[in-house]
């Protein structure tokens, strides 16, 4: 039997397994037990050797004008091994799960660490691959099995139906995509990880449009509502309202005035939230982009290695904490796929930079701290510096005393369009619903919403930060950056946020 | 400096698919072997169902990816990947409409078992494809029974196309394309390619991604229809630095001259070769190139204010143009009817784009396979739009149904795959003299929508973009902003076109590594819109 190990205990060999391993794995083979003794079996001359095996179940199913578009299981499954030599990692992942496929890519992986040693940008070592033991599991309410394909199907024909307010709606679209994730990591040195995710992600939307116009409305963006947990995460009370909501507003946005041309107060909900902290805060904290390793592809950044302790990044009532300890939140987890711990963190403390998004490797290589965030998408790929959850900590302002604070202003919501510059500088977001802001009032409704700022400026004026009461959580499953190209899920939770003197414009006059 | 030698970077550094490919019967890979070997499988297990259809498409790679930064390695290593995909279709073809009129004369029953019989249900699988009949065919196996088991809970799906009963000697029922190594096409090998590709540049500050190796794809269905698409390239996509300046560390590998403001950190020159052979010279060549490119962009650095400039778009830029219009710009028909493209009122004759502008699909240039996932094979050529005329939309099968027009083999969704924009008459000598004062743009970056339907589109500067006046190259810029309106950049405002096309390949590696690119000349626009 394999005993325990305890965090902080190093050893290069396990105890021989007197598991029976199968020469090919099927779902209810793979564990972390077993990946560590088909380790124990491999023989080659590493410092240090690391599997990391996932499978992805998963169920989409999309309808659009209440007809069927997509209606698709998928199962995805393959294992990464990773190999230290003379102070390169090298890696060979494929999808084939049998105890001599893995060996093989074991040889692989140790011959591409040996052959590119020569040439490596940081001599690393096992630190960066601390042994550690543990189980994490998303918690849910409600399986997802609890509703079959037919019920699944009859409830996104309804919400089709509740979207399609009038006949100026053309086009109706409702998504439910279900997630199961095993993660299991064995290394060693003495890891022995298995992590459980359960997702659901969802999406509504309507597009309206009358002569010479043309709007769309979402349920907060497109997949905002993705979470971990079950059914209980999308079959909420308030799912049909927000469909006709939606249509409304789709409606309403077809005659509404566009959004003026004027420097003022702007007020972001936080499904804007979660867009302008992705990539306004997220991406320039990873310690990779600033190390360089993303020039060629995401970018840079404009934040220095000397910055972190002493720049001001925002004003003194920002607060961004990474925090993977949220239930429910997408990017939840216990370790990250080198297997580190993962905690609660602050990027960004009363305005202050105080760490960045980077796991061991960069942490190392920069000598600046960071947090437990390297992860790759799937077995696919080499684990990187990414975003998990990173938050905007709530203030003490209410909502409504944020409005009637303000005597000219737009407030806007739910990000349609985004777009920054290499070194997460200049950015220019749109959103799908605005209203104007006047003698502390909302009131008129304006379509074609957008802004544009430079990163530091615009964080420098933020000028009121909502309380608990306003934040919201979101996710999105297509945070992109890497190479190899990796799409990955984070979550972002936010309050409503006001900033003094953003540029605002509009759309093209029709 | 001259310009001609700023963008023969791209000329030098584009290796356009060859046509050495085998359309005769030869021996079959492995994973070739495999695939119908279980397609057969598929066939007799669901060959006593006649209301039964499949269709069953393959992707696939075995792939080495390194990657670079700091002209040393940041991460290396190999990926072997494979997923197989089968829909199952129920519903029967179409009654003819002799059958029809029996129906409506009130034989009702027979009727209504017909509409029973005719209703389709869909539902699809995908699964991992590792090229071991024994392995696959146990996921599989269950997975064609769930299916079955799931189809009568399924709503009807009324857009449904069955794979049309074929005979096998019609045209475009089988297709084989393959490329072998021992066809010529070579890549570097594991052992070898860290040197190759870093003993050229050990001096500079070089960043970016070596992804190479076989790639295949594949369909077949119920129907009979057969595609195999096989072969080996690979894409060196790179950025080459002005400065050793990145970054402050202790890591020995990195120099560490003090770094020098952030608008000189980010100066840096585009390269990217690709094709299905390793060639030193054309490496060297586009590494000459780009360093070229370095040369000037050591200039001061100038801070372009904010308004409209004569702008010319290197080839490179105009295909990043091209990324977000010909992919995410709705020049499908689906996006169009549904109110979701920025080309509606091209396409519905309210609006007319320059007669310089022409833009098709070019599969003849590109390398890639023209079936699609329901294994319709695309024309050769399609013309999308003709002299700054709207000509066909992208229509696939599903949307042919939907709106009762043909397909044209396009994509699930209906986006360009084989993007070529027609030359013009602007000869490369003449191009800055041309463009007299304003913007050179090697490269953009982030584009995205500000208005979707009304085709206004932003992005960023990125890379060799320098300020221009009287025809010579002044100074590199700081990044700008912009956000403009194809209407009118494709439109009045478009001066001309480079008269060659340059070939751009795909790099994007999401989920796997891209095949092919796109065939782009250079644009001359005037006034183009800078916002930030």
């Amino acid at each position: 039997m394999i005993g325990p190990l305890t965090i902080g205990q190093r050893t290069h060999k396990f105890p021989t397994s007197k598991l029976s391993i199968p020469e090919s794995f099927s779902a209810e083979f793979l564990s972390a037990e077993f990946l560590s003794a088909v380790l124990e079996r491999i023989d080659v001359p590493a410092d240090w050797i690391g599997i990391r095996a996932m499978q992805e179940t998963s169920s989409y199913r999309t309808l659009r004008d209440g007809h069927p578009q997509q209606n698709e299981r998928t199962l995805d499954r393959g294992a990464m091994v990773e190999v230290l030599a003379q102070g390169q990692f090298g890696y060979s992942a494929t999808n084939r799960l049998t105890v001599e496929s893995l060996q093989q890519a074991a040889q692989q992986a140790y011959e591409q660490a040996i052959a590119a040693s020569q040439w490596a940008i940081h001599r690393f070592t096992e630190a960066v691959r601390p042994p550690v033991t543990g189980y994490y599991t998303s918690p849910y309410q409600q399986p997802f099995n609890r509703l079959g394909v037919g019920e699944i199907n009859d409830l996104l024909r309804q919400l089709c139906d509740r979207l399609k307010v009038s006949d100026d709606i053309v086009r109706t679209s409702a998504i439910a995509r279900m997630h199961d994730i095993d993660t299991w990591f064995v290394s060693s040195n003495g890891s022995q990880l298995h992590q459980q995710l359960h997702m659901i992600e969802s999406h509504l939307g309507a597009i309206a449009q009358a002569p010479g116009a043309t709007q769309s409305r979402t349920d907060n963006g497109y997949l905002a509502r993705s979470y971990q947990g079950g059914w209980e995460r999308f079959a909420d009370p308030t799912l049909l309202e927000r469909a006709t909501q939606i249509g409304q507003q789709a409606i309403e946005l077809l005659t509404a005035p566009n959004c003026p041309d004027e420097s003022t107060t702007l007020v972001l909900a936080p499904d804007q939230m979660m867009l302008q902290l992705h990539e306004s805060v997220g991406h320039p904290l990873e310690l990779d982009r600033i190390l360089g390793d993303e020039r060629n592809y995401a970018g840079g950044s404009f934040v220095q290695p000397q910055d972190f302790g002493q720049l001001v990044y925002g004003s003194p009532l920002m607060n961004v904490t990474f925090d993977t300890t949220l239930a429910g939140e997408l990017a939840s987890y216990d370790f990250d796929d080198t297997g580190t711990p993962a905690q609660k963190q602050y990027l960004i403390q009363n305005g202050i930079l105080q760490r960045g998004l980077g796991g061991l490797e960069s942490q190392t290589r920069l000598e600046a701290p960071g947090v437990a965030c390297t992860r790759a998408c799937s077995w696919n790929r080499p684990a990187i510096d990414r975003m998990a959850n990173i938050n905007l900590e709530p203030g003490d302002t209410d909502f409504d005393t944020m409005i009637s604070g303000i005597e000219t202003g737009i407030y806007m919501e739910s990000n349609r369009s985004w777009s920054i510059d290499d070194q997460r500088h200049k950015f220019q977001f749109g959103c799908e619903y605005a209203r104007k802001i006047e003698n502390g009032q909302l009131t008129t409704v304006l379509k074609n919403p957008n802004y544009r700022s430079t990163t530091p400026q615009f964080w420098r004026n933020l000028k009121e930060v909502g309380d608990s009461q306003t934040l919201q959580v979101y996710g999105t499953p297509y945070c992109g950056k890497g190479e190899p190209n990796q799409l990955i899920r984070v979550g972002h939770a936010s309050p409503a946020c006001a900033f003094k003197e953003i540029e605002v414009f509009g759309g093209v006059d029709s | 400096m001259s310009l001609q030698e700023t963008e023969s970077s791209s000329a030098a550094s584009s290796q356009s698919a060859d046509h050495s490919v085998d359309h005769t019967p030869r021996h079959k890979s492995a994973n070739e072997a495999a695939f119908y070997r279980l397609v057969e499988a598929i066939d007799q297990a669901l060959e006593t169902q006649s209301n039964l259809h499949f269709t069953v498409s393959l992707s696939g790679e075995d792939s080495q990816f390194t990657r670079f930064s700091q002209a040393k390695i940041r991460q290396t290593g190999r990926v072997q990947d494979g997923k197989i995909r089968i829909t199952l279709m129920t519903g029967a073809l179409e009654a003819a409409s002799g059958m029809a009129s029996e129906a409506a004369s009130g034989m009702a029953n027979e009727a209504a078992s017909e509409t029973a019989a005719t209703e389709k249900r869909t539902a699809t699988v995908t699964l991992p494809f590792t090229g071991s009949f024994g392995e696959d065919w146990a996921l599989l196996q269950p997975a064609l029974i769930h299916l079955q088991q799931e189809l009568p809970d399924l709503p009807v799906d009324p857009h449904c196309v069955l794979p049309a009963s074929i005979h096998r000697d019609q045209p475009n029922s089988h297709s084989r394309e393959v490329c072998r190594e021992s066809d010529g096409a070579q890549l570097l090998s594991e052992s070898a390619l860290a040197d190759k590709v870093l003993s050229p540049v050990r001096a500079l500050d070089f960043v970016g991604l070596y992804a190479g190796g076989v790639s295949y794809r594949a369909y077949a269905d119920s129907a009979g229809r057969r595609h195999w698409f096989e072969t080996p390239a690979f894409t060196l996509d790179y950025s080459l630095f002005g400065d050793r300046i990145y970054l402050a560390g202790k890591s020995p590998a990195v120099k560490s001259p003090a770094a020098k403001g952030p608008a000189a950190k980010s100066q840096a020159a585009k390269g990217t070769i690709a094709g299905r052979q390793w060639q030193p010279e054309s490496y060297t060549q586009s590494i000459a190139a780009a360093e070229k490119q370095l040369a000037l962009l050591s200039r001061p650095v100038r801070r372009v204010p904010r308004g409209s400039y004569r702008t010319y778009l290197a080839p490179t830029a105009v295909a990043d143009l091209m990324d977000t219009l010909v992919l995410g710009g709705g020049l499908g028909e689906s996006a169009l009817r549904q109110g979701n493209s920025a080309f509606g009122k091209l396409a519905k004759g309210e609006a007319v784009l320059s007669d310089l502008f022409s833009l098709e699909e070019d599969f003849t240039r590109v390398g890639i396979p023209r079936f699609n996932s329901s294994g319709e094979i695309a024309p050769a050529r399609l013309p999308i739009i003709q002299s700054g005329r709207w000509v066909n939309s992208l229509v696939n099968g599903r949307s042919a149904k939907e709106y009762n027009q043909i397909s044209n083999g396009a994509n699930r969704q209906e986006a360009m795959r084989a993007p070529a924009v027609a030359p013009g008459t602007l000869k490369e000598a003449e191009i800055l003299a041309q463009l007299g004062t304003g913007l050179y743009l090697s490269n953009l970056h982030y584009l995205n929508w500000s208005d979707l339907t009304a085709g206004r589109i932003t992005g960023m500067t990125r890379y060799a973009c320098f300020w221009v006046e009287a025809g010579e190259i002044v100074a590199p810029i700081e990044n700008l902003r912009f956000d403009d309106d194809l209407y009118r950049f494709l439109g009045e405002a478009l001066l001309g076109l480079s008269d060659r096309q340059t070939f751009v390949p795909a790099v994007g590696t999401y989920n796997q590594r891209s095949l092919g690119g796109m065939w782009m000349p250079g644009m001359l626009i005037e006034q183009f819109r800078y916002t930030l």
